[in-house]
């Protein structure tokens, strides 16, 4: 087992309340891994293989435009997860992720993941529960941001 | 210990604008300009945080701006307004030496005069709303600094660009201040926070048990800022909100600005949200 990983996973916002063995489960596919600022987490399109735990620091979720550069969608900081696409087909990412301070996070090799979770349907669901969780999460707030809610509503 | 609901000043204000001065104009923000106000005769009138005045564009009429200066403060009292119609517009055009008509100060107040030593005071604000809280949150750091208790300001936007106060939002930080600023759309060379105004909120340390909170900006803002406040186990009745009305009065007289057993103009604008304005949020046709 990763003691180090399984260190920083077993006090993880993402994993909190979760058993033992879970965070065990986990940490047997992990590794500390750390980013300059504006290093590359992962580039839209490439399998989703990887999920990271982020430790310390803020990634940005970007697209890419053409004549317009990287567009920020969202900012994510210590305490929340980093690629959600390998939960579901086609396991693609579907953004880019950028570091961008120094960044410190556990990455979980998901391909293996899957697998032992598949063999696992108790520790699945319990995944399945908590990204359900984060998926929703992210949804409302983006939710509440296409309202526009800053813009002008006042005729006065 | 904090009184459960917050006193109001005595409603003296008269129905006649006093005429002031604008001895100071700043752009803030595309749509957002501060007014440096004195009045024409006299001295300006004493009010509390989070209280407002109707300001007259004359000619063009009156709207309610709360003060985003400090009581007692050394210089004029200042009002930021955003350009959103027609007597909006005439104030933030109103040049320096022109006037505009004052009534008040109406309403009720933040109550950060009250909250005790030692207890954390989180300010979370979205868009036009930190004005409200400007005035507030420099005694407040003023506090931080003697030792009394720390300030976590976390303040939401739309853009980089309409991020307000950006200069006293960096001295602040510099003061010690945990300062958190989002923007719902990020722009080439933001390197800050992207998403709702509420992702600041892990990221701030302050002790929930004792804190109080304050919010101001839009009510879907404040809806979910206080769901998150409580969530993070900050006392819901120790949660105050800046309600927002179609103030015309001032004194509770016409009724334009009831809101449920409210008229916003005299019981509020700041309201306590357990237990009142959490329900008030929820209600339908109003």
């Amino acid at each position: 087992m990763n003691e180090a990983a399984s260190s920083l996973l077993s006090g993880h916002a993402f994993l909190a309340g979760f058993p033992p063995e879970a965070v065990e489960l986990v940490a047997d596919q992990a590794e500390l891994v750390s980013f300059r600022p504006g290093a590359l987490l992962f580039r839209e399109g490439s399998p989703a293989d990887v999920a990271y735990l982020v430790t310390t620091g803020h990634v940005a979720i970007e697209i890419h435009a053409p004549s317009r550069g990287p567009l920020v969608i969202e900012t994510i900081g210590a305490g929340h997860v980093v690629g959600l696409s390998w939960a579901a087909p086609p396991f693609r990412y579907q953004f880019d992720a950028r570091a961008i301070d120094h960044v410190e996070a556990v990455a979980v090799d998901t391909a293996s993941l899957r697998v032992a979770l598949a063999e696992n349907p108790v520790l699945g669901f319990l995944f399945l529960d908590r990204l359900t969780a984060v998926m929703l999460e992210r949804l409302q707030a983006t939710r509440i941001r296409l309202l526009d809610l800053y813009g002008a509503t006042d005729a006065r | 210990m904090l009184a459960e609901t917050v006193s109001h000043v005595d409603p003296t204000g008269s129905l006649v604008p006093a005429p002031y001065v604008v001895v100071g104009r700043r752009e803030e923000a595309a749509d957002v300009v501060t007014l440096s106000l004195e009045p024409v005769q006299g001295s300006s009138p004493t009010f509390r945080h989070g209280q407002f005045n109707m300001v007259t564009s004359f000619g063009r009429g009156e709207i309610a701006v709360s003060m985003s200066s400090a009581p007692g403060a050394p210089g004029p009292m200042e009002h930021s307004i955003r350009r959103v119609g027609a007597v909006s517009a005439g104030l933030c055009a109103a040049p320096v030496g022109s006037l505009v008509g004052i009534r008040g100060p109406f309403g009720s107040s933040w109550g950060t005069d009250e909250v005790e030593d030692g207890a954390d005071v989180v300010v979370m604000a979205g868009g036009i709303g930190l004005a409200p809280l400007r005035g507030a949150v420099r005694d407040l750091v003023a506090r931080q600094q003697c030792g009394r208790g720390r300030v976590f300001v976390l303040a939401g936007s739309r853009s980089p660009d309409q991020i307000l106060f950006h200069e006293e939002l960096q001295a602040w930080e510099r003061a010690g201040v945990h300062v958190g600023v989002s923007v719902d759309v990020g722009a080439p060379g933001w390197v800050g926070v992207v998403g709702v105004v509420t992702a600041l909120l892990p990221g701030a340390p302050f002790e929930a048990s004792g804190a109080l909170a304050l919010l101001c900006g839009p009510e879907i803002m404040m809806r979910f800022g206080g769901r998150a406040l409580v969530d993070r186990g900050v006392d819901a009745r120790r949660v105050r909100v800046s309600l927002e009305r179609n103030m015309q009065c001032g004194i509770g007289l016409c009724g334009h600005c009831q809101l449920g057993p409210l008229l916003v103009c005299r019981d509020g604008p700041v309201v306590r949200y357990g237990g009142l304005a959490d329900e008030l949020f929820m209600e339908r046709n109003r």
